[in-house]
């Protein structure tokens, strides 16, 4: 280990600073202007932000937009999370299966969706969930499913959007799992064998208990991720019908740069970074627990 | 009996996997054929998987007549840049950490690694105004600038470093080689498969990212492609076939860098995602 008096500053020095100017000091930024009224007026001359304390706050809790917003995102997150990582979990375990062939052209089909462009791929769902020529109500005709209206029926816009989510993020916890899989040891499943296990009490005794760990790394990155969602809507849909489909990252975009009440934007995205801090905070409690 | 259940087994295991790979190819597959179909052609049902005749049409109104190449440019001109400069900028900061001990490391550290819960949808806001201030609205180097320092990156070549033995550095001193010629001759060689990891990973969360393009390039000659196919779907809603050439050109560069480079990233997500 060198000792040095500059060279590791200097070394650092690049990195530190862009953080610093881009990410820290905006972080504080955002917190004193949650507490002020600035909005397009103040944008020529900041002076003209007055500060009024918790306002901003105050009118968020009144806001049914705002709860609206927050409501949808739970519903996605969810939903969303469990159902993503569900199909992740069997999807590596079919992948993992000593008999499979043609392994990594399965995987690299099931994987595809994780690398492409989201705005992209939304524009083409937004094909794919057409009323009347989309190929997802043509698969359901198959099992007699009458076509939904999928993005513009406001129960339906959101289970639809959460479909999209599933299917572009499944592959990403999938590789996650899968090298979770490969670290079990083979003699495991050999012992579960010989005491008369079938294949269902083989997952549920020994693959279970052993990806615990990375089950819950897992689960913890996909509600972090999911809390976010963004683009989605904002290409779909809107927010629309009917609101049905807004989240909080859309409605703080919305409040922000459509409407320019930047005081009332930031006071959104700190609600919305507490909750992430809670989720983080209640990660580490439960490892901890885990550990001891 | 056991051997014929087997075999069942086994046939219903790839048929099972063959399905549900063509169920999640089936949007690609679907995409790519609309946009060699011409106007309203991808609009019948039941829907079509391969033309009836492949037009080039999409493509060529796309390119002559909406400038999706001058998008095409700014985005991989920000993709490249941004990873260029964020694999200098984070490979020395992840060479100080893990070669160096000096006052303040750990703290630094410490803070770094907290602030890896902090959404970057917080900074959005007081970024805008301070990119406005500093006239790097509808720049280039407005994207560029925020995008080089990643606190992930710091960590990937970090941890990937501290493996590199201290006696290789300590010869090279010997020999009087200076810090930087250590860094630029010895680390930056022997770091090349992490470098490559985060690379990729800069390199296409830039092309992929919407975002962040979308609130600093207002003008439309700065558009990135997700920002200027979003811009598109409002005009062009009824034109699937235009909107499906669209997402074919945004989303072939990614997946190609993606199959050339596969194992890198799956060592990525590994990277980031076992390291507890």
């Amino acid at each position: 280990m060198q000792r040095s008096l500059y060279t590791p500053y200097f070394f650092l020095m690049p990195a530190l600073a862009t953080l610093l100017v881009f990410f820290f000091l905006p972080v504080l930024a955002a917190l004193a202007m949650s507490f002020t009224d600035f909005d397009i007026y103040s944008l020529g001359q900041i002076g003209w932000a007055r500060f009024v304390f918790l306002q901003n706050y105050r009118q968020l809790l009144a806001d049914p937009l705002f709860w609206k917003a927050m409501l949808n995102t739970c519903y996605f997150v969810l939903v969303g999370a469990p159902l993503t990582i569900a199909v992740a979990f069997f999807a590596a375990l079919a992948l993992n299966s000593k008999w499979l062939h043609f392994r990594s052209a399965f995987r690299l089909a099931l994987f595809m969706p994780v690398v492409t462009t989201l705005v992209a791929v939304a524009v083409v769902w937004r094909y794919l969930y057409h009323p009347r020529f989309g190929v997802v109500n043509y698969l359901l005709s198959f099992l007699g499913v009458a076509p939904i209206d999928w993005l513009g029926d406001p129960n339906w816009a959101l289970p639809a959007l959460i479909v999209l989510a599933v299917w572009k993020n499944f592959g990403y916890y999938m590789m996650i799992f899968l090298a979770g899989l490969q670290t079990i040891p083979d003699y495991l499943y050999e012992a579960a064998r010989l005491d008369g296990a079938n294949w269902w009490q083989q997952q549920r005794n020994v693959t279970l208990p052993q990806l615990a760990p990375t089950t819950f790394f897992v689960t913890f990155i996909t509600l972090i991720g999911y809390f976010q969602f963004f683009a989605e809507p904002y290409v779909m849909t809107q927010g629309g019908p009917l609101n049905s489909t807004l989240s909080v990252v859309l409605y703080l975009y919305q409040q922000g740069f459509r409407w320019w009440r930047m005081g009332y934007s930031t006071a959104i995205a700190f609600v919305f970074f507490s909750i992430v801090l809670l989720l983080a905070l209640l990660n580490m409690m439960m490892k901890r627990k885990q550990e001891a | 009996m056991r051997g014929f259940r087997k075999t069942l087994g086994k046939v219903g295991l790839h048929l099972g996997l063959l399905l549900v790979s063509l169920l999640t190819l089936l949007p690609f597959i679907w995409m790519l054929s609309a946009s060699f179909m011409e106007n309203g052609a991808a609009s019948t049902f039941p829907p079509r998987f391969v033309p009836k005749h492949v037009v080039f049409d999409q493509y060529l109104f796309l390119f002559q007549r909406m400038n999706l190449g001058r998008f095409f440019l700014n985005s991989l001109l920000l993709a490249v840049s941004v990873t260029l400069v964020s694999l200098l900028v984070n490979s020395l900061a992840g060479f100080a950490f893990a070669k160096f001990s000096f006052r303040g490391k750990r703290p630094i550290f410490l803070v770094l690694l907290a602030s890896m819960v902090v959404p970057g949808q917080i900074t959005m806001l007081p970024v805008f105004l301070l990119l406005n201030k500093m006239g790097l609205l509808n720049t280039y180097f407005g994207i560029i600038i925020p995008g080089t320092a990643s606190i992930f990156g710091i960590f990937l070549i970090n941890q990937y470093l501290k493996s590199v033995p201290d006696s290789l550095l300590e010869a090279a001193r010997i020999d009087g080689a200076s810090n930087f010629l250590i860094y630029w001759k010895i680390i930056l060689p022997l770091a090349k498969p992490v470098l490559v990891t985060l690379a990729l990973f800069t390199f296409m969360g830039t092309w992929n990212d919407f975002l962040w393009p979308l609130i600093v390039m207002t003008r439309e000659e700065m558009f990135t492609l997700p920002v200027a196919i979003a811009n598109l779907m409002g005009e062009h809603t009824q034109d699937p076939e235009l909107m499906m050439a669209g997402s074919v050109v945004t989303i072939i560069p990614v997946a190609l860098v993606f199959l050339l480079l596969q194992k890198y990233y799956i060592q990525g997500i590994l990277l980031g995602g076992l390291k507890e």
